[in-house]
């Protein structure tokens, strides 16, 4: 489904503050694979996670998404197949439209944005139906805006948002790293549900080793732009947690 | 005409600049001042298409090619060459007094003997009234029109970018073409005012635009303070606030200088009111809490 091939990244090329950020990174992610993405603070796992979603673009190398060259696509023609999740909840919601309008702009992630108006009362009993499957009893306030919420319930909604539309990557940037270990596991519970009911590749981001351990069915350490450790569904499967402690010791 | 009559007019003329104001500033989140240079732009034009006796039907699209055109180059400059929106604005509010002054070959033009929308219908005896009916029925058109943009999808996209970026662009939008839609959309409708305004004061001038940026920062700041007051969440009910917001605004003018203020202090004492709204909700609130 994605396969990095000989990527490299560097900022700032040249100057006193040059990064290689990313140093020649292969991997090939397979269809419905849940890939969990480990390594220290500055190992690259989130620039690599940036350089599939197009939020960057990398300095040599390609990228390729379900047999589609998109190495220099940008990141808003990505969204065919990539949706995403960030660290911040803020970031993927709009705070100031109503959680309605928030949906209505997920629902057409692939699709152009018209000159009509999308939301119904259709479209409106669809997103309570979806909302009220959380269980969080948001599902009477979708006119309420975004920023209402707290943090967790924003990234349940995000992930509810990220499968509005046809959604074959997802791309999860240390989504619980904000939140308190309860709406954690909420939204941790909801993802890996979500990525197995819809069948999505998906790329978790995460400095929490327990969630490492818990979730996926691949591994990977990053340290210094490289790929240190790669293990596959079986390794992983026999990977105890303090093993996961040792990595980083 | 009655002072308080002629506000209310001039309210409503000079509502297009509070539109456009509120989409640059409150939906983009883009302080654009492009606004002096496309204001002029738009009077200008109107000036030019009726001297050479062109019908609406033809002078009101050029009007709003000419804005949006002004507004898109700024979009252009702040998206493609990464220049600060504000930079971007004053440059590009600068080179249109030039380019206003080239179309109108003269620092004014007056317009005697030409017609103009107000003398396109009688529905009113009363030569007053009826401009003001006009105008009520075009800026109602106007922002009906506006209300039913930011209700589509194309226009939930277009408040998600000046909301959250990140998140608009991970839903497969182009926030740089998206910005300069937005900047070309908010500079047409302030050409529209200085169509309107031309044509109710008769008369095209190289200065009329100088400052005029205030009317629509202080139109759309008093709507915000309405809208922050109320908790308003509605699209229908903000906008018709950034209308009340622009005819307030003149109806504070017109009582100034009824009290014989002298009309050389008419600017500061825009600026002082337009200082009070925006400070108000501060001050009230160190007024309740002294520490």
């Amino acid at each position: 489904m994605i396969s990095v091939q000989k990527v490299h990244k560097v900022f700032n090329k040249g100057k006193a503050n040059q990064v290689d950020a990313i140093q020649g990174v292969d991997v090939g992610i397979g269809e419905k694979e849940f890939l969990v993405i480990v390594g220290s603070n500055g190992s690259g796992k989130t620039t690599l996670l940036n350089l599939v979603a197009g939020s960057i673009l990398p300095t040599s190398g390609s990228i390729h998404i379900d047999g589609n060259d998109v190495t220099k696509l940008a990141d808003y023609n990505r969204s065919e197949w990539i949706a995403r999740v960030f660290q911040n909840p803020l970031s993927g919601t709009a705070p100031d439209l109503s959680i309605l309008d928030n949906f209505r702009l997920a629902a057409i992630r692939t699709k152009p944005k018209g000159l009509s108006i999308g939301i119904n009362d259709g479209f409106k009993k669809l997103v309570k139906d979806k909302i009220s499957t959380l269980g969080m009893g948001l599902e009477n306030k979708i006119e309420q805006p975004m920023g209402t919420l707290s943090g967790g319930q924003r990234q349940a909604l995000t992930l509810l948002m990220s499968v509005m539309d046809t959604c074959k990557v997802l791309l999860l940037d240390e989504p619980t790293a904000a939140l308190d270990p309860k709406s954690a596991d909420v939204v941790m519970k909801t993802a890996d549900k979500l990525i197995t009911d819809f069948g999505l590749t998906a790329i978790l981001v995460t400095h929490n080793l327990k969630e490492a351990y818990i979730y996926g069915n691949r591994i990977i350490q990053m340290a210094e732009g490289k790929v240190l450790r790669d293990m596959d569904k079986e390794k992983k499967s026999t990977l105890k947690q303090n093993d996961l402690y040792d990595w980083f010791g | 005409m009655d002072l308080y009559l002629s506000a209310l007019v001039q309210g409503l003329c000079l509502s297009g600049i509070a539109l456009g104001i509120f989409i640059s500033m409150k939906i983009f989140n883009i302080p654009d001042i492009t606004t002096d240079g496309s204001y002029t732009l738009g009077g200008v034009v109107t000036a030019k298409m009726l001297v050479l006796h062109q019908p609406v039907f033809v002078s009101l699209p050029v009007v709003i090619v000419a804005g949006a055109l002004a507004g898109a180059l700024t979009g252009l400059i702040h998206t493609k060459l990464k220049i600060n929106a504000l930079l971007a604005g004053i440059l590009v509010m600068t080179a249109l007094y030039s380019v206003n002054l080239t179309l109108m070959g003269r620092s004014n033009i007056p317009l005697i003997n030409t017609s103009s929308i107000f003398t396109l219908l009688n529905i009113s005896a009363d030569p007053n009234h009826n401009t003001f009916l006009i105008l009520l029925v075009f800026v109602a058109l106007v922002t009906l029109i506006i209300g039913y943009l930011l209700k589509t999808d194309f226009g939930i996209a277009m408040r998600a970018t000046g909301n959250s970026e990140t998140m608009i662009r991970a839903l497969g939008v182009n926030t740089d073409r998206m910005k300069i839609t937005g900047l070309a959309l908010a500079n047409a409708l302030t050409a529209l005012s200085g169509f309107m305004i031309t044509q109710f004061q008769g008369f095209a001038d190289i200065n009329m635009g100088i400052g005029i940026v205030i009317v629509g920062l202080g139109s759309v700041i008093i709507a915000e303070t309405l809208i922050n007051w109320f908790r308003i969440t509605s699209v229908w009910i903000s906008l018709l606030f950034v209308l009340s917001g622009a005819i307030v605004f003149q109806f504070v003018l017109a009582f100034t200088l009824s009290l014989g203020v002298n009309p050389n202090l008419l600017k500061i004492v825009t600026a002082v009111f337009v200082l009070l709204i925006v400070s108000l909700p501060r001050l009230s609130a160190s007024f309740k809490n002294p520490s």
